[in-house]
C-alpha cells in the first residue's frame, strides 16, 4: 500500500514537473503609457523604447557604467580625422522573417533612419553623409564632419536594425508589425491594451533568453499598476511613484530596482525671448539670486521622500561627465537678496512660471514658490496641460518653465539642443558664443578626458548665465515580483529581457 | 408610418452634418499643435514641418474639413497620427469592448435599481425605505475612481479573486472576460442604479396612489399582483426611457472607469487621443458615438409609435 502511494506520488511529481516544463512562461510588464508607433525610425516615446528592447536589437548597447558595448555590431573604429567610422557586424544574425543581417541590411536600416519621410532619427544621424558597404560584415559611416556622440546614438533607436524586405513591403506601416533582430518576435498589438511578443528561435543570443513570451500592458494609473503587481497580474512595472517606494520595500514578494536617470529636471528660463522683458531675463544676477533661493536637498526630501538626487548640471553627480569643480550651491537667502539689490531690482520679482499638470510637478512648483518668496521672488504658477505647454514653450510664451528631459547616453544629447544658439529645444532663446564654441568643440573630440575639459569651460559659462536652473535627477523606479530573477536596472530606464528567468 | 420613418431619416443627414462640423471646428479651438505633440521630445523642426504637410495640418481648416469629410463619406476615417493605425480599425477594436461594458453596467443598474426602488416605495417610511435611500445617495455621491480603487484593493489584492485591471475579449475566454469586466461594470452600474432607484421610487409612489390601483385593491387582488402586474408596469415606462438614455451615455465611453481598470474602450481611446491631439481619432470616435446616440433615439421614437398608436399621424 505504501509502495503504491509512493508510486502515485512519484508519478504525480513527474507529471507536474513535465507540465510545468511544458507550460509557457510569460513575462507581463506594466507600462505607464501606451507606446506610439513601433517603428524605430518614427518612434518618439520613452515608453516605446522599453518595448523596442524586446523586439529590436541595436548595433551597440550600454552597460551599467554607461560604457558602450557591442550588440549587433562586434566593434568599431574611428579614422584619425574622425570622419569615418567603420563598424564590424556580428555574423550569423537573422531577422525575425529569416532574412540575414549583413552589411547591406545595416546600410539599408541606417539610410532608412536618415531619409525616410517623417523619420525622427534624421537629427541624430545628421552628420552622416553616406554609408558604404566595405565587405559583407563591415559598414563604414562617412561623416560630413567629426561627431563624437555618433556611436552613442547607435545604442538607441538610430542603431536599431530592421529587416529590409519587411520594411520595403510595409512602407510607413512597418510599425504596425515590426520585423527586427531582437530576442522576441512581434505577435500582436491591441492599441491601449497589450503588445505581445514570443521568443525568437533563431535569435543570435538565444541561449540567454529564458522566458517564452513577453506581454506589455499599458496601465496609466500608477496606483493601479502597483495593485496589479501586488495581485500577481503583472511581473514588472515601470515608473513606481517615489511615494510608493516604502510600500514596495515592505512587501516581501516584491523587489525594487533603481538607477539614477540620464536626464534631469529643471527650470528653463526665458532669457532671450521674454516679451515682457522681466528682470529674470535681463540679468544673470537675478537668475543667480533665484538659484541661491532654492534648497534642492529640501525640495527632493519634501516632494520625493529624498529618493531623487539634487543636481546643478545637465548630468547627475554620479555621471562620468559631472564637473566636480562646480558643486551645488547652498541656499543663501541673504546673498540672493544682495544680488537682487546689485541688479537694481526691487522685490517682489514677479515671474510667470509655466508648469505642466501632474501631482509631482505641482508639488515641486509649490515648494519652489515658497522657497524663492523669502528672497523676494513671486513665482506665479501657471498650470497647463502638456500638449499646450509644448506649443507655448516653442513660442517662447513663458518666463520660467518647469520641465524635465529624459536624457541621452552622451552628454551632448543633454546639452547641445538646449543651449546652442537656435537649437530646436532652446526654448528660452539662450545664446552665448562661448557656450556655442564649447558645444561645437565637444562634438569634434573623441577622447573622454579632452571632452571633459571642454565641458568644464561650458559648465563655467552656464552656471554663470543660468539659462536652465537644474534642480534634481529622478531615480528610475522599477518594481518586480521576486519570482523574476536576474533583473538589472540600466541608467537609460529600459527593461532588458536577456538573462531574465521566471521562477 | 413609412412617411414618418422617411422624414426622420432625411432629418438625420443635416444633424450628422452639423455634428461633423461641430466636432471639427471645436477641436481646432484646442490649444496645442498635433505635430509638436507627436514629436514629443524629438523636436526636429524639419520633421515637424514634414508631418504638418503630410497630414495637411498646414492647410486652412475648411480645406482640412473637406478632405476629412470626403474620406468619411467613402468609409475612410483617416489614420491615427500617433500610431498610423486606421481609425476605422481602432473603432472596430474598441466598440465591442465598450458595448460589453455598457450592457453589463446597465443590466447591473436595472437589477439593483428597480427592485430597490419598488421596495422602498411599497415599504415607504420603514427601515427598508431609509436603507434604500441611503444606498442611492451613496451610489450617486461616491466618485467612480475611488470606488474602483477600493474594489481593486478588496477583490484583487486582499482576496485575490479578480484581476486588478486589463481586459480579455468575450470571444477568447468568456469567464476571464466577465472577471475582467465585472468590477468596472459594477462601478458604472452602481451609479446608474442609484438614479434608477430614485426614479422608480417616485414613479411607484405616484402610481400606487392612483385610482386604478385603488380599484385593483378593492377588487380583492393580492398585494403582490397589484404591485407587480398593475403598478410596476406603468411606473417603469419613464424608468426604462431613462435607462436607455444612460445606456447611450455609457456607449460614448466611461472615461475614468476605463482608465482605472485599463479597459481598452472608447473612453480611454478618446481621452488619449485628445491629450495627444490625435485629431483623426477624436473626430472618428465622436462621430461614431454621435451616430449611435442619434440612431438609439430614432429607435426609441419608433418604439414609442409602435407602443402608442396615438403618436402616429
Amino acid at each position: 500500500m505504501n509502495l503504491m502511494r509512493l508510486a502515485v506520488t512519484a508519478a504525480a511529481l513527474i507529471l507536474s514537473v513535465q507540465s510545468s516544463a511544458l507550460a509557457q512562461s510569460t513575462l507581463r510588464i506594466g507600462l505607464a503609457e501606451d507606446p506610439d508607433i513601433l517603428d524605430p525610425t518614427m518612434a518618439r516615446t520613452y515608453v516605446g523604447r522599453i518595448v523596442f528592447s524586446a523586439f529590436c536589437d541595436k548595433l551597440f548597447d550600454i552597460d551599467e557604467k554607461l560604457n558602450i558595448v557591442p550588440q549587433l555590431a562586434l566593434s568599431y573604429s574611428t579614422s584619425d580625422d574622425g570622419k569615418e567610422v567603420a563598424i564590424k557586424l556580428r555574423p550569423g544574425v537573422k531577422f525575425h522573417d529569416g532574412e540575414p543581417f549583413d552589411a547591406e541590411a545595416a546600410k539599408f536600416s541606417l539610410e532608412r533612419h536618415m531619409n525616410f519621410p517623417g523619420s525622427f532619427r534624421k537629427a541624430e544621424l545628421a552628420t552622416v553623409d553616406h554609408v558604404d558597404v566595405v565587405d559583407p560584415l563591415t559598414v563604414k559611416l562617412v561623416l560630413k564632419q567629426p561627431f563624437s556622440p555618433l556611436v552613442a546614438q547607435l545604442t538607441d533607436r538610430a542603431g536599431m536594425m530592421v529587416s529590409p524586405k519587411a520594411a520595403k513591403e510595409a512602407g510607413d506601416k512597418f510599425g504596425l508589425k515590426p520585423v527586427c533582430a531582437g530576442p522576441y518576435k512581434f505577435v500582436e498589438r491591441v492599441q491601449q491594451d497589450r503588445i505581445v511578443g514570443e521568443r525568437f528561435a533563431d535569435y543570435w543570443n538565444k541561449d540567454n533568453v529564458f522566458i517564452d513570451r513577453v506581454v506589455f500592458l499599458p496601465i496609466v494609473d500608477a496606483t493601479v499598476r502597483l495593485a496589479n503587481l501586488k495581485s500577481g497580474g503583472l511581473d514588472l512595472i515601470e515608473r513606481v511613484l517615489a511615494t510608493d517606494i516604502k510600500d514596495v520595500r515592505s512587501d516581501s514578494r516584491l523587489k525594487l530596482s533603481t538607477a539614477l536617470e540620464l536626464g534631469y529636471f529643471g527650470l528653463t528660463i526665458n532669457v532671450g525671448r521674454d516679451k515682457a522683458k522681466g528682470p529674470l531675463s535681463q540679468s544673470e544676477k537675478v537668475r543667480q539670486a533665484l538659484e541661491l533661493s532654492i534648497d534642492r536637498e529640501a525640495l527632493t526630501q519634501v516632494v520625493f521622500n529624498g529618493e531623487f538626487v539634487p543636481g546643478n548640471q545637465w548630468v547627475s553627480p554620479e555621471h562620468p561627465y559631472y564637473q566636480k569643480g562646480f558643486p551645488i550651491a547652498k541656499r543663501d537667502v541673504a546673498k540672493a537678496k544682495a544680488l537682487l539689490k546689485e541688479a537694481g531690482v526691487t522685490p517682489p520679482v514677479a515671474v510667470d512660471m509655466m508648469v505642466t499638470k501632474g501631482a509631482e510637478n505641482e508639488a515641486v512648483a509649490q515648494v519652489l514658490q515658497s522657497m524663492t518668496a523669502e528672497s523676494g521672488f513671486d513665482l506665479k504658477i501657471r498650470l497647463i496641460e502638456f500638449a499646450t505647454s509644448f506649443k507655448q514653450a516653442q513660442a517662447g510664451e513663458f518666463q520660467a518653465f518647469l520641465i524635465g528631459w529624459s536624457g541621452r547616453i552622451d552628454p551632448d544629447g543633454n546639452s547641445y539642443v538646449f543651449m546652442h544658439t537656435g537649437a530646436p529645444q532652446n526654448d528660452g532663446g539662450y545664446s552665448n558664443p562661448e557656450a556655442d564654441k564649447a558645444l561645437e568643440d565637444a562634438r569634434l573630440i573623441n577622447d573622454a578626458t579632452q571632452r571633459k575639459a571642454i565641458y568644464e569651460r561650458l559648465t563655467k559659462v552656464l552656471l554663470n548665465d543660468l539659462p536652465i536652473v537644474y534642480l534634481y535627477h529622478r531615480r528610475l523606479l522599477i518594481a518586480h515580483t521576486n519570482k523574476l530573477e536576474g533583473y538589472k536596472q540600466m541608467p537609460d530606464g529600459l527593461v532588458r529581457v536577456i538573462g531574465l528567468k521566471l521562477k | 408610418m413609412l412617411n414618418f420613418l422617411a422624414r426622420r431619416i432625411v432629418q438625420l443627414v443635416p444633424t450628422l452634418f452639423f455634428v461633423s462640423v461641430l466636432i471639427f471646428s471645436l477641436q481646432q479651438l484646442l490649444p496645442g499643435d498635433p505635430a509638436l505633440v507627436m514629436a514629443g521630445e524629438e523636436r526636429d523642426p524639419a520633421v515637424i514641418e514634414q508631418i504638418r504637410q503630410q497630414y495637411r495640418l498646414d492647410q486652412p481648416v475648411p480645406v482640412q474639413y473637406f478632405y476629412w469629410i470626403k474620406g468619411v463619406l467613402s468609409g475612410d476615417f483617416g489614420e491615427s497620427l500617433r500610431n498610423k493605425v486606421p481609425v476605422r480599425e481602432l473603432i472596430a477594436q474598441k466598440l465591442p469592448v465598450t458595448i460589453q461594458l455598457a450592457s453589463m453596467a446597465i443590466v447591473i443598474a436595472f437589477l439593483i435599481g428597480i427592485p430597490a426602488g419598488i421596495v422602498s416605495a411599497v415599504k415607504k417610511g420603514t427601515a427598508l425605505d431609509y436603507g434604500a435611500n441611503i444606498f442611492a445617495l451613496w451610489g450617486i455621491s461616491t466618485p467612480n475612481f475611488w470606488l474602483g480603487i477600493m474594489l481593486i484593493f478588496l477583490f484583487s489584492i486582499q482576496l485575490g479573486w479578480l484581476p486588478a485591471s486589463g481586459y480579455v475579449p468575450l470571444t477568447e475566454n468568456w469567464r476571464a472576460s466577465l472577471a475582467s469586466t465585472i468590477m468596472p461594470a459594477f462601478v458604472l452600474g452602481n451609479a446608474i442604479a442609484a438614479i434608477l432607484m430614485r426614479h422608480t421610487r417616485s414613479a411607484m409612489l405616484q402610481v400606487l396612489e392612483s385610482d386604478y390601483v385603488r380599484t385593483a385593491r378593492a377588487k380583492g387582488l393580492f398585494e403582490r399582483s397589484v404591485i407587480l402586474k398593475h403598478a410596476m408596469r406603468n411606473a417603469l415606462t419613464p424608468v426604462i426611457t431613462l435607462g436607455a438614455l444612460e445606456l447611450g451615455t455609457l456607449l460614448s465611453g466611461a472615461v475614468l472607469t476605463e482608465q482605472i481598470f485599463s479597459i481598452p474602450g472608447f473612453g480611454k481611446l478618446i481621452v488619449d487621443a485628445v491629450f495627444n491631439r490625435d485629431y483623426a481619432v477624436v473626430q472618428g470616435v465622436v462621430l461614431t458615438t454621435a451616430t449611435i446616440y442619434i440612431t438609439l433615439n430614432l429607435i426609441a421614437d419608433i418604439a414609442y409609435i409602435l407602443v402608442n398608436p396615438r403618436l402616429r399621424g
